[in-house]
């Protein structure tokens, strides 16, 4: 009976024991990256080029998941409120939805899959065949001229991301609600003038840019840390999704109570 | 016999926890010479190099490079100090984003005022230097052989004029006959840049290659400096361990 006590705990434990010294790592990462980033060489160039390489990572993938979001999700609300004859709602239920969630949380997800794996792979790739060492033996900070760009790159693009998701999930969802569900247009725009303010979307990208930084931050520092060949880059990159996702469902619960006292 | 150390070790104990990794080494590398350091597998050669570079500090005593005691510089100051020297890693190290022009300007573009062209000029002479063919400049460090890869990784490392040129395991894993121009290549670079004049330590577990190419030859044992001798001297040793340690490569 106790066994049956203690293991659960035992593991609770345990993970929580891994988790710490991890922690505490990540943190120091964090300043050092902080640190790199107000000391010059700005390196502009890297910066762009991460950017793009963020766009054609994940635009393709976000413009898909998007229209289909927004029409299958306006179609749901639909079936639910006709029923009532208040489908009008559809339009702000959905752009609210879009706007403040789904937007940050699904671009999250997808540049966290995309993006924060690719980092870990090429960084941890560099790591096991000594080019990050060979940085620093140049006296190039290994950080800065591999860690800020990308760390930077994808603060600034996943709002860009989080804002193309929204447009094309709204667009998307009028015209399942207006053109083939028969939603009244003028209502429907009415609707959305209501209920919807700037201040929702303005959430959303803030909520966008927190994720970028968390994910490229777990993203590098899993690349960082490789240990051990082959091996040791899956598994970072492995690592890097499944931290990446994580982080942004739960970081998502307490940004959106923070940002509801705040905005 | 006069004359001028490049690297001073003195007394340096390194341990990480309770593991005394390196133990109580004290000598000079001798500037202008070619030194191998020498020893099995986990002998702490590479922990020797990393005190060289500054990446680990030691535990007691100390390590000067040209005269600086690398653990009281701070970070900057290391990361500038470290333009003295030129690495050649045991895989080459190359950028593989970048082509191997690209790879040999690096250097150039993160530390000097070089224009373009000035740099375009350096990197032809480099590659002249280092025997590589112009085929090569604009390719991928992945488009061509190791032992290319070799010649590039060492073009980058003199791209600098380093006062010390640090070889890890340079001819581990290649086939003879690019053991052979490593070798050639390494003495040649040494002999070339003697003006500097150029310190070249060299990582080992290679005898053959050590005999051939170093003037003077350090050997280390478990954290130990069983030896540092001469390479003639050291051919002719009747130290037990060293004995046995030519034996089994030869
Ligand atoms: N950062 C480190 N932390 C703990 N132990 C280390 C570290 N670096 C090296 N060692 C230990 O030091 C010993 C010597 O290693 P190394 O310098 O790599 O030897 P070599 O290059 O001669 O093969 C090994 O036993 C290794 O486990």
């Amino acid at each position: 009976m106790v066994k049956v006590i203690n293991r659960p705990l035992e593991m609770l434990g345990s993970t929580v024991l891994d988790l710490t010294p991890s922690l505490g790592r990540l943190t120091i990462y964090m300043i050092h990256v902080f640190m790199w980033l107000i000391r010059p060489p700005l390196r502009l160039k890297l910066f762009f080029e991460q950017m793009v390489f963020m766009g054609n990572k994940s635009l393709f993938i976000i413009m898909l998941t998007s229209s289909f979001s927004g029409m299958v999700f306006a179609y749901q609300i639909y079936l639910g409120f006709t029923a009532f004859s208040v489908d009008s709602f559809v339009g702000p239920i959905v752009a609210i939805a879009v706007c403040k969630e789904l937007a940050p949380v699904f671009t999250g997800l997808v540049v966290a899959g995309r993006c924060g794996a690719a980092m870990a792979a090429q960084l941890g790739s560099m790591v096991v065949t000594e080019q990050v060492d060979a940085l620093e033996v140049m006296g190039v900070s290994s950080i800065q001229y591999l860690g800020v760009p990308r760390v930077v790159a994808t603060v600034i693009t996943m709002p860009m991301l989080a804002a193309i998701f929204m447009l094309i999930a709204n667009t998307g969802s009028w015209i399942v609600g207006t053109q083939l569900l028969g939603i009244d247009e003028a209502m429907y725009f009415a609707k959305i003038s209501d209920f919807m303010t700037v201040k929702m979307a303005i959430e959303g990208l803030i909520k966008s840019a927190i994720f970028g930084y968390m994910i490229a931050i777990i993203g590098t520092y899993q690349g960082f840390q490789v240990k051990g060949g082959a091996e040791g880059v899956g598994k970072a990159t492995n690592q890097a999704v499944v931290w990446g996702m994580v982080t942004v469902l739960v970081m998502d619960f307490f940004l959106t109570a923070i940002l509801a006292k705040v905005l | 016999m006069s004359y001028k150390a490049s690297i001073e070790f003195n007394n340096l104990v390194k341990e990480f926890g309770d593991h005394r990794v390196l133990n109580d080494l004290d000598f000079n590398i001798h500037e202008g010479k070619i030194t191998t350091i020498l020893g099995f597998s986990g002998a702490g050669k590479s922990t020797l190099l990393k005190h060289i570079l500054g990446v680990h500090h030691p535990t007691t005593g100390q390590v000067k490079v040209l005269g600086e005691d690398l653990s009281t510089l701070n970070e900057s100051k290391l990361r500038e100090f470290r333009t003295n020297f030129g690495m050649v890693f045991q895989y080459s190290a190359l950028f593989d984003s970048m082509t191997n022009f690209d790879n040999v300007a690096f250097p150039m573009r993160e530390f000097t005022n070089m224009s373009e062209e000035e740099i375009k000029e350096k990197v032809h002479t480099l590659f002249k230097q280092t025997a590589l063919d112009d085929f090569a400049i604009h390719k991928l460090p992945s488009e061509i052989s190791g032992g290319m890869r070799k010649r590039v990784g060492l073009a980058r490392a003199l791209a600098l004029q380093p006062k010390i040129m640090l070889y890890d395991e340079p001819t581990t894993g290649l086939d003879p006959i690019t053991t052979h121009m490593v070798d050639d290549l390494i003495t040649s670079t040494h002999n070339n840049n003697s003006d500097i004049p150029m310190t070249s330590v060299i990582i080992s577990h290679d005898i053959a290659a050590t005999l051939r190419i170093s003037d003077y030859v350090a050997f280390l044992e478990m954290g130990k400096m069983v030896v540092h001798l001469p390479v003639d001297e050291f051919r002719k040793s009747d130290h037990p361990t060293i004995k046995k340690f030519i034996e089994l490569s030869t």
